[in-house]
């Protein structure tokens, strides 16, 4: 019985874990606004050729967290074809921005403009080892 | 029958409107200039030039939908539409330059010497000359601009793989690099021989340096000199918001032009020019705070421009079909603004600048606006064009290329 309750619990944390709350969101929304907008603009469209937008981008709304984690905080300069394109610029890393911090921000840009995916949680940054 | 009527004029106004959408191809021009819509979707076109029999090579960013990089334009029937478009070349690139028979085409790695025939057709379209190879591509800046002197040298601009070399690069707080060793093989104009095969880095020369990223760059026969336009840095708010607010980041530092020598150095990374206290500012990332001057040694600019505007191409006008003021100026292609953001993105326009005796005559202007075909372009992907190359056609008309779908407007004055 208290394993089954146990069961329940951890059941509802994970499944009420998957939506950004509105202070995931409101934090996200202020770290987007000074650190990302620049690059990825205010609609998250990027900058043909240059900058990749993130609005979307098959990535930024899959399944593979450790790989934007380590993008937020390592930044990212590699020739890879994004959704088929290219783009030039490199990305800031932000060494210096703290886990949850990562984690909303990832949560935000998951869940504005016409996306729509699983919020980030403390734990699945926490998860991804700083090199 | 006031119905009729009504009809009537309502035919009218749509008439007028359409008539109005199609005019000049949708561009505001000045006075007694028009234009045509000579190309769309060719791909993404970065620079493009003209031979004396007027055909149009342009190359792309990467290859279309066919998989050409390189296209050849004939207006066989001189409407001032394209109506033969073909292309070859499988690599992705921003130079072209054609003299004579002679046509270069640069990939981020290297220059490519392709023959002509009388026709002006490519010979070769598999087996060109490697003139030049194994430049510095590291993704940032990695697009090479070319451009010929009389002797037939070729000039090519060699991008910094940095934003203000930094030791790591973009890093709030990393701090510039003294010196700056990304200039040994970046951040700056190479010289190479115009005909000599695989040539390399030792080959060539450095002829100036301090150049960030200049993606135009002409050689003015008035003067017998190289110009280039530079593109300044980003980012002083995001890193230095002690010094520089939103506001003044949209307006910091200012993109400039350059009247370039042998041996000189125009003072990136340690330096930015501040067109408002037109002085030439040290860097943060070298202990600057908005005011110290530094590189005292380093070029003035011989006109700057706002910032974050990204001029992509710059054409000293050599004909007579435009006005007499407008010979021997200076045509800027600008990409148009992407880090003013949150601010409005600015510079979706060909500019012109004044030139008399190979010295700017007047302050720049705005030639040809429109391109974006919106008003206020709040995020660079709603714009529809992008101006990212200029030529001038043999009968004097100028052509402006976009790098967003491939749309190519020529441009002529019909007095
Ligand atoms: C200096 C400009 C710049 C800044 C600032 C910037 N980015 Fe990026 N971002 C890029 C570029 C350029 C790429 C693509 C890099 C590549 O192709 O190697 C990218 C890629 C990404 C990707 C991967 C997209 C995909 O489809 O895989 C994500 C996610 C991302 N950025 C999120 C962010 C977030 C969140 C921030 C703010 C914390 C941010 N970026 C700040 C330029 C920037």
């Amino acid at each position: 019985m208290k394993y089954l309750i146990q069961c329940c619990f951890i059941g509802l944390l994970s499944f009420s874990a998957q939506k950004a709350t509105a202070q995931n969101m409101a934090n996200g929304k202020k770290i987007y606004e000074t650190r990302c907008l620049v690059c990825h603009q205010a609609d998250g469209g990027g900058v043909p050729n240059m900058n990749a937008p993130l609005d979307g981008a098959s990535n930024v709304v899959g399944n593979d967290i450790a790989r934007l984690v380590k993008i937020i905080r390592n930044g990212y300069n590699e020739r890879v074809a994004l959704d088929g394109y290219y783009y030039s610029n490199a990305m800031t890393a932000n060494p210096d921005l703290k886990d949850a911090d990562i984690a909303d921000v990832l949560s935000y840009i998951r869940n504005s403009w016409t996306n729509k995916a699983s919020k980030i949680t403390l734990a699945q940054v926490q998860k991804v080892k700083k090199k | 029958m006031k119905k009729i009527q009504n009809l009537f004029l309502l035919s009218i106004i749509m008439m007028a409107c359409t008539v109005n959408a199609q005019d000049n191809a949708g561009l505001r021009l000045p006075a007694g200039f028009s234009a045509t819509l000579f190309a769309n979707n060719i791909g993404s076109s970065r620079h493009i030039s003209i031979t004396k029999s007027g055909i149009v090579f342009a190359k792309l960013n990467a290859p279309n939908k066919e998989g050409k990089a390189i296209i050849r334009l004939e207006d066989a029937n001189k409407d001032g539409i394209a109506d033969k478009i073909n292309g070859w070349g499988n690599y992705g690139g921003t130079g072209i330059y054609v003299r004579d028979k002679n046509l270069y085409a640069s990939s981020d790695q290297g220059i490519f010497l392709y023959q002509l025939n009388d026709q002006d057709e490519v010979v070769n379209p598999t087996t060109p000359k490697v003139i030049v190879k194994d430049l510095i591509d590291r993704r940032q800046h990695s697009s090479k601009s070319i451009t010929l002197d009389p002797q037939g040298n070729i000039y090519v601009n060699i991008g910094a793989y940095s934003n203000a070399c930094q030791e790591k690069d973009r890093m709030p707080g990393s701090k510039g690099m003294m010196p700056c060793p990304i200039l040994d093989s970046a951040g700056g104009i190479w010289k190479f021989d115009g005909q000599k095969e695989n040539q390399v880095y030792g080959d060539g020369k450095r002829y100036a340096t301090g150049l960030r990223n200049v993606i135009g760059l002409d050689w003015n026969t008035q003067t017998n000199s190289l110009f280039v336009t530079q593109h300044g840095r980003d980012q002083l708010n995001s890193f230095y918001p002690q010094y520089y607010s939103d506001n003044q980041n949209a307006e910091l530092p200012a993109e400039t032009m350059y009247e370039v020598k042998e041996g000189d150095d125009c003072g990136w990374p340690y330096v930015y020019y501040d067109p408002y206290q037109k002085k030439k500012i040290l860097s943060p990332e070298y202990g600057g705070d908005g005011k110290k001057e530094g590189a005292p040694n380093a070029l003035n600019p011989t006109m700057s421009f706002p910032a974050h505007m990204a001029p992509m191409s710059l054409l000293f006008y050599k004909g007579t079909q435009f006005p007499e003021r407008y010979q021997q100026g200076a045509f800027i292609a600008f990409h148009g603004s992407w880090n003013r953001a949150p601010l409005p993105q600015e510079g979706y326009f060909v500019a012109f600048v004044p030139y008399k005796n190979g010295k700017p005559s007047g302050e720049w202007e705005i030639f040809a606006n429109g391109f974006a075909g919106t008003e206020i372009v709040t995020n660079p992907r709603l714009a529809k064009a992008r101006p990212c190359g200029l030529a001038e056609g043999p009968d004097g008309s100028l052509y402006v290329c976009d790098d967003n779908k491939g749309a190519i407007f020529k441009i002529s004055f019909n007095k």
